[in-house]
């Protein structure tokens, strides 16, 4: 189903470059404020379809997106989930140099995963790139993990987009590779372009927040409305702050983060953000 | 038992020569102890500032040294003695003190040190012909072990001196020390232990902790000492710590001395109080800044200029409580309570570094409870008593370290080694299945699921010894030998821009680092974000942003700055002065010593509310605005004040009391909630049970609890903090610390490394122990008053309010969906 269909019309009529989201009662009066003619109705049913307590929305490319706290997009008129960013054996990797940390990280990534797939019951899974830390980690995989990403590569059309970690797709897991997707208007590679419509990851986007005297730091999803980076979602992987100097040419107009909640996505203002004190040669005065 | 000094010894020529000549006479104690260390045995000194500790622990060596007979059995170059001391700068003054004699003496006695500054090819040759003395530190050590022929290098010496044990012993950083004198022990058996250290509360446990079998020597004599609590002209504060009112009486002190030591609890304590000295100084004197976060040519300025007696005084923390002379002191100020008894004994030592003058203090209250507590310490040290913490259990990350150090250097057999392990003080109580847990972490990282056979550490050799499985397994473990996890320090340099004029508002300049004027914790520099303010180096400086290890900053003149907060000197109430100032508040007999304002306070109290007995815990309830306040006065500080506010919290929630937060002081505890809580039944709320679940479920989830897992993750070695050919910064380290804590803990809740964390928390921390005494101590002891509005005592940890976060299961998601709502209104905004 790679490049069958026409541009959604989920969206038409509504500029491209705009967010959307939804927050309960609240929530309604924002959209109106963005589209007074938008029908909330049919917003609420695509919310229902993921069933779950997270509502905000993103646009692009005139489709609509869930972005989930586990750090996955759902996409669900095409029914096509997306993950990012696994790392899989990326404990293994730091073990074999003498850094013996936990071996569980490839299990709690594919519990997420497995969890989602049961979830929504996925007909693709894009598996956006660097889904294995390194090329040798197919190798360290323990039997037991590799028969559960087999498991999940048979249940559904599984695509390994290449990533930098592992260009090559896993020999013997099941699953396509791909180096870039194309599905209707949306793309999709590892590495981000800045092309509209792209949806990528390796970047590992993360948000950092101030409020009430605190500081939070969480993965988030990063996006203008045309384009967006995806969180890494494996168990070890760490994130870059969206203010980092990396992300400003993918996003000239400036970006919006959907930070990981425990429960819900929250939708965060450029304004409220507040970068790592390490990023950048150049500050703002 | 000590054995007071008794002098039938003499010593030899040249030495009694070299005294006689300088019209001195050796110490009956310097005596004592180069008697018993020449018949071999290991020996505790403890003697006050200025004793003649270290010519003292010295005198044995140097004698045997002189004497070539009694140098080594083979003839060829061995290390006769090894110096430990926790200092660097401590090492460096010892061998210029030492030279001093060794020179008069025209002694053929080679001494050096070896610490992190010493150049390469100067450590080979070290190792390939020793020195007769090598002065250097517990890393040091740490590192020697773990290289190779170590236990050849060793295999001669005859001495090794711990200078400051009672600075040491009780730390994780004592902890790898005695398991490094173990393992001299275990290599050199004819080597004895000889300590240094300041009068101490249990001599028995400190002397045990550096070797099983060292007798005690107790010099005669101690600090006599002239201590003033200054009663200001002004009224006391309530609350707080800055000691500003204070300013004007602390300057004329000052005036009227020779030279001054001005100590303080924090760095930012030590920040204020200079800026505030330097707005008073009409007469332009020489007062200086000398802290930890400074650049190091800058403490040295300091420090010389001291020395010289340039200066008029000098506002310091504890970065000057040890070690070395620095010249004219003759008082000593210290703001803010001490803390402790022996904190205040060490520091007043600084005046007079002589035992035949008495010392002068002053000690300056920063609030009323802060009356109370230096008048304890002022009485503490009248009377001669002095507090101390207990020998600590140790931590098992240092071990893991250690046991990796092992099979880097020698290798070792299992058995023998454990029954090394064991000799050192703080593991006496090792059992071996923890010992071989430790042993299957330090090998493979210890997980129930064995999935890394073939990438193990240390491996075991046909012949059952284990080493270190690669050379790069061993570099790696060098490169992150030591027990302090320091907080990543970066440089705090003024920034210079390139380019010209300021250019418009929001545009982005280059910048380029320019002058370091000291360090701070990456830590404290999270907290903030481009544009904030803070106190440095007594100067404004406003945060532009961080590029690599450089804070980049510019001044910010005539501002008011964000009070720095870092951490650093921050000591609780030891148990010994709380209980002192229990004493004092109960018994009306004491307040006369008192200044009338707290004296007045006190009576208040007792007609509003009650004074309660010393073992008694006095909790009010009041009613204030539209809420319901709770407030007890423990009086154990505030690391278990803390503790108990988290605690109790969670228990009213479930008693539907609908708490909303709460403070803690070093006094005092106060929770705030919806519903009144002056119905609830005291002894339930209070009860120790809420030591169990309630604990273990809240710290698993505490922010502390995740730093804590981090050190112990690198101290351990789970992480390295340094690898070959590069250097992670901490935000890595610590992030990455926090995913693999996610994951550990909800894969393997029993993995030793969290049992080590939780140990850390428990013990360290959090006072946990001391919070669990005290509710087992007032058990059935409980006055509750409930009062129709608050009591005296009760102002102080009020006024606190506001300054602690709220608690909350979901505070992170809260301040997420507070940054969301600023987009919410800025949508709808027209």
């Amino acid at each position: 189903m790679t490049d069958e269909g026409e541009p959604r019309e989920a969206g038409s009529g509504r500029p491209r470059s705009s967010f959307d989201f939804a927050q309960d009662e609240r929530s309604r009066d924002v959209e109106q404020a963005f589209d007074p003619d938008y029908d909330a109705g049919h917003f609420r049913a695509m919310t229902a379809v993921a069933a779950r307590p997270s509502d905000t929305l993103l646009h692009l490319g005139g489709e609509m997106l869930l972005p989930l706290p586990e750090g996955a997009l759902w996409w669900a008129t095409e029914r096509v989930l997306v993950v990012s960013d696994l790392h899989l054996e990326k404990g293994s990797a730091y073990a074999a140099r003498g850094q013996m940390l936990p071996p569980y990280d490839t299990g709690a990534t594919l519990d997420l995963v497995e969890r989602l797939c049961a979830q929504l019951l996925p007909r693709t899974v894009i598996s956006l790139g660097d889904s294995f830390h390194d090329r040798a980690a197919e190798l360290r995989l323990p039997e037991a993990y590799a028969a559960r990403i087999k498991a999940l590569t048979g249940a559904h059309d599984w695509v390994w987009v290449e990533g930098n970690h592992d260009p090559d797709p896993p020999a013997y897991l099941g699953g396509r590779a791909a180096k870039v997707l194309r599905i209707g208007s949306l793309v999709f590679r590892h590495e981000p372009t800045g092309e509209a419509g792209e949806i990528a990851g390796h970047l590992h986007p993360a948000a950092k927040v101030k409020a009430r005297g605190r500081m939070v730091r969480r993965r988030c999803f990063a996006s203008d409305g045309a384009r967006l980076v995806m969180p890494a979602m494996g168990a070890f992987t760490g994130g870059l702050n969206v203010l980092d100097d990396a992300f400003a040419p993918l996003f000239p107009e400036g970006l919006m983060a959907f930070a990981l909640g425990g429960e819900r996505v929250f939708a965060v203002s450029a304004k409220s953000l507040v970068p790592d004190v390490a990023t950048s040669a150049r500050w703002r005065l | 038992m000590p054995d007071s000094a008794a002098p039938v010894f003499a010593l030899p020529e040249p030495f009694a020569g070299w005294f006689g000549a300088r019209g001195w006479q050796a110490r009956s104690h310097q005596l004592a102890l180069t008697e018993a260390a020449l018949a071999g045995e290991s020996a505790l000194l403890i003697a006050p500032t200025g004793g003649g500790k270290t010519l003292a622990g010295f005198l044995a060596s140097l004698i045997e040294l002189e004497d070539k007979g009694r140098r080594s059995n083979t003839g060829i170059p061995a290390l006769h003695t090894l110096y430990i001391s926790p200092l660097k700068a401590l090492a460096v003054d010892v061998q210029r003190n030492l030279m001093a004699p060794v020179g008069d003496m025209e002694l053929d006695i080679r001494i050096e040190t070896r610490t992190g500054d010493t150049p390469g090819h100067v450590r080979q040759r070290q190792r390939r012909t020793p020195p007769d003395v090598l002065l250097t530190t517990p890393e040091q050590l740490a590192l020697f072990i773990a290289s190779d022929h170590a236990k050849d290098f060793f295999a001669d010496l005859k001495c090794v001196i711990v200078d400051e044990v009672h600075a040491m012993a009780a730390s994780k950083r004592g902890d790898l020390l005695s398991l490094g004198l173990a393992t001299l022990g275990n290599w050199a058996p004819a080597c004895r232990f000889i300590g240094l250290s300041a009068t101490v509360k249990e001599p028995e446990a400190l002397a045990r902790w550096l070797a099983p079998d060292a007798r005690i020597i107790l010099a005669e004599g101690g600090v006599s000492a002239e201590v003033d609590i200054l009663v200001s002209r002004e009224r006391i504060p309530w609350s707080g710590h800055s000691g500003r009112f204070a300013v004007p009486e602390v300057y004329e002190a000052i005036k009227a001395a020779k030279m001054a030591l001005v100590f303080v609890n924090t760095r930012s304590q030590a920040e204020v109080m200079f800026q505030e000295l330097w707005r008073v100084n009409e007469d332009n004197l020489p007062i200086a800044l000398h802290h930890g976060s400074l650049a190091k040519d800058q403490r040295v300025r300091v420090e010389a200029a001291m020395a010289a007696g340039q200066l008029k005084a000098v506002v310091c923390t504890s970065t000057l409580d040890l070690g070395i002379d620095w010249g004219e002191v003759d008082l000593v100020i210290q703001m803010g309570a001490p803390k402790g008894a022996a904190r205040l004994v060490q520091r007043i030592g600084r005046a007079n570094h002589r035992m035949d003058e008495a010392s002068r203090a002053v000690l300056v209250p920063t609030n009323r409870f802060e009356v109370l507590e230096c008048r304890a310490a002022e009485a503490a040290v009248e009377a001669g008593e002095i507090d101390g913490e207990g020998l600590r259990q140790g931590s098992l990350d240092v071990l893991a370290q250690h046991v990796m150090g092992r099979a880097c250097g020698d290798g070792f057999d299992l058995a023998p080694l454990h029954e090394e392990i064991i000799r050192a003080a703080p593991y006496a109580d090792l059992d071996w299945e923890t010992f071989e847990r430790i042993v299957d972490f330090v090998a493979s990282g210890g997980y129930a699921l064995k999935t890394y056979d073939r990438f193990h550490r240390i491996v075991r050799r046909p012949d059952g010894r284990w080493v270190a499985r690669t050379a790069q397994d061993a570099q790696q473990h060098r490169m992150n030998v030591g027990a302090i996890v320091e907080a990543v320090q970066l440089a705090v340099r003024l920034a210079s821009f390139v380019g010209k004029g300021p250019g418009a508002p929001g545009e982005k300049r280059a910048v380029r680092a320019g002058r370091k004027l000291g360090e701070i914790e990456e830590y404290f520099i999270s907290t903030l974000v481009p544009g904030d303010t803070f106190l440095f180096g007594g100067e404004v400086l406003r945060l532009i942003g961080v590029e690599g290890l450089d804070v980049l900053t510019v001044r910010a003149v005539g501002e008011k700055p964000a009070i720095p907060s870092y951490n650093g000197g921050k000591f609780p109430l030891t148990t010994f002065l709380a209980e002192r100032v229990r004493q004092m508040i109960h018994d009306p007999g004491q307040w006369d010593a008192l200044p009338g304002p707290v004296r007045e306070w006190f009576a208040v109290q007792a007609r509003r509310s009650s004074i309660p007995p010393p073992d008694h815990l006095l909790v009010e309830t009041f009613p204030r605005g539209e809420r319901h306040y709770m407030v007890c006065y423990p009086f154990e500080g505030r690391l278990a004040h803390q503790t108990l506010g988290m605690l109790l919290t969670r228990r009213l929630e479930r008693m539907g009391a609908k708490p909303l937060g709460f403070v803690a002081s070093e006094y005092a505890m106060a929770v705030w909630a919806m519903e009144d809580m002056a119905g609830l039944d005291m002894g339930d709320l209070f009860h120790p049970d809420m030591m169990g679940d309630d604990l273990e479920a809240w710290l698993d989830e505490s922010a502390l609890m995740k730093r804590t897992f981090a050190h112990c993750a690198q101290v351990s070695g789970l992480i390295a903090r340094n690898l070959p050919g590069k250097e992670k910064n901490s935000r890595q380290v610590s992030f990455s610390a926090d995913l693999i804590y996610d994951v550990l803990r909800s894969h393997e809740p029993d993995h030793i490394l969290l049992q080590a964390a939780r140990q850390d928390a428990a013990t360290g921390l959090l006072d946990v122990r001391r919070l669990s005494d005290m509710l087992v101590r007032i058990r059935g002891k409980i006055d509750h008053n409930a009062l129709d509005r608050i009591s005296p005592f009760a102002v102080p940890v009020m006024l606190e309010m506001g300054r602690e976060p709220v608690f909350g299961a979901s505070v992170q998601d809260a301040v997420l969906g507070e940054a969301e709502d600023v987009l919410v209104r800025d949508a709808m905004r027209e």
